[in-house]
């Protein structure tokens, strides 16, 4: 159980994914003008990340270790995540048109979103158990929420602030990220 | 004109100064101009294969299944050059680590794919994707080039396992700025050269 906590926060928080390996830049400086698009685009990717862990752990563990093609990971992850992605787009238009209102127009995007690939690789590479996958994508996902969400709470703020003319819109929003991405390396002192 | 179709991807749509595609490798690997040097060289190969390629079956390719279509095609060049680089220069695989992977979902690819190569003939694709892929290399070079400098207090330059010598600031190296090789330093390089930029008016 410890492990497992261990991983979790070592991905929400230590190994932040946005703020400290800098997957899923993409949504984080796009999404993040407005705190309630941030929110919904983080549960989207959360829910994503650790569903798509769980189907590339099977696949890996029951087909590609099996028979010896484990070069064949990046091609088969990210064909997986993308047709996961799509079916999910067509089952939420299906079934619940205010979800789909919600989360729906988000799901393109996350195929092409490196925090979801990245976690299904790092939970190849590092050889985590299944439970271990779904711990570290978990915590994945609820640090990707925590940093768009202070991000964009931040940017609300920014928008009736003066800023220097020609640092005004996406460098000024590099400039914050990196001054949260200094405070987030202080949790390298955590011990766990 | 088709010179055009190359130069356009230095400086008008430099695809991370302009564009704002494919950050996730530009800040993370742009440590050392080394690291730059072989993501860069990996991303050129990728995108003028995969353009080529795109571009050949563009009218093959059904439209509906077009994005998963590009994907794969991306995806098999991305392995090569994952191989090849784990094969032969270990220590660079080494320290891109995750980040070759994940070459196949840098939105400067697919973006050029669905933009450019499947819509025109394959020689403007190739030059298309020699253009951005290198707007790619000068961009990551200068980000790595101040990162390494100051965080290091020296360049070394090397391409691809092979040394071109070195040079150090005195002093300033025995206690460098430790801050520009850690996560904070990319953000705040890419924002001030960002800023520099557009106080210049050159994009």
């Amino acid at each position: 159980m410890n492990e497992l906590l261990s991983l979790f926060l070592r991905y929400a928080l230590v190994n932040n994914f946005i703020l400290v390996m800098f997957l899923g830049l993409c949504p984080f400086f796009g999404v993040s003008k407005k705190l309630s698009d941030a929110i919904r685009m983080g549960l989207a990717v959360t829910f994503v990340m650790i569903a798509s862990s769980i189907i590339t752990w099977l696949i890996a563990n029951f087909i590609l270790i099996p028979f010896n093609i484990e070069f064949m990971e990046t091609v088969v992850f990210i064909l997986v995540i993308a047709s996961f992605v799509q079916l999910l787009e067509m089952v939420i238009r299906k079934t619940s048109i205010g979800l789909y209102r919600a989360l729906g127009i988000y799901l393109p995007l996350i195929t092409t979103n490196c925090a979801v690939l990245g976690i299904a690789e790092i939970n190849f590479l590092e050889g985590f158990s299944f439970l271990g996958s779904i711990a570290s994508s978990s915590g994945a996902g609820v640090g990707f929420i925590l940093a768009l969400t202070i991000m964009s709470g931040l940017r609300e703020r920014l928008e009736l602030s003066e800023v220097p003319g020609s640092l005004k819109g996406l460098p000024i929003a590099f400039i914050t990220a990196s001054i949260l991405s200094l405070s987030f390396l202080t949790f390298g002192g955590l011990r766990i | 004109m088709p010179f055009n179709d190359f130069s356009k991807g230095l400086i008008k749509i430099n695809p991370i100064f302009v564009l704002a595609l494919g950050l996730c490798p530009a800040l993370a690997v742009s440590i050392s101009i080394e690291n730059a040097f072989g993501m860069g060289i990996a991303v050129i190969f990728v995108l003028t294969l995969s353009n080529l390629i795109i571009s050949l079956l563009r009218n093959v390719i059904p439209k509906d299944v077009r994005i998963p279509s590009f994907i794969v095609i991306i995806a098999t060049f991305v392995t090569i050059v994952n191989l090849t680089f784990k094969a032969y220069l270990p220590s660079l695989s080494e320290s891109l680590g995750i980040y070759i992977p994940l070459i196949v979902v840098n939105c400067i690819i697919l973006g050029r794919a669905e933009a450019f190569a499947s819509k025109n003939p394959p020689l403007r694709s190739v030059l298309d994707g020699l253009g951005e892929g290198t707007g790619f290399l000068l961009a990551i070079l200068l980000i790595s080039f101040f990162r390494e400098l100051l965080g290091t207090g020296g360049i070394n330059f090397a391409i691809l396992g092979y040394e071109f010598g070195s040079f150090i600031i005195p002093l300033f190296s025995d206690m460098p700025a430790l801050f520009f090789i850690m996560p904070p330093g990319a953000f705040l390089i890419i924002g001030l050269l960002l800023g520099l930029f557009k106080r210049m008016d050159v994009i």
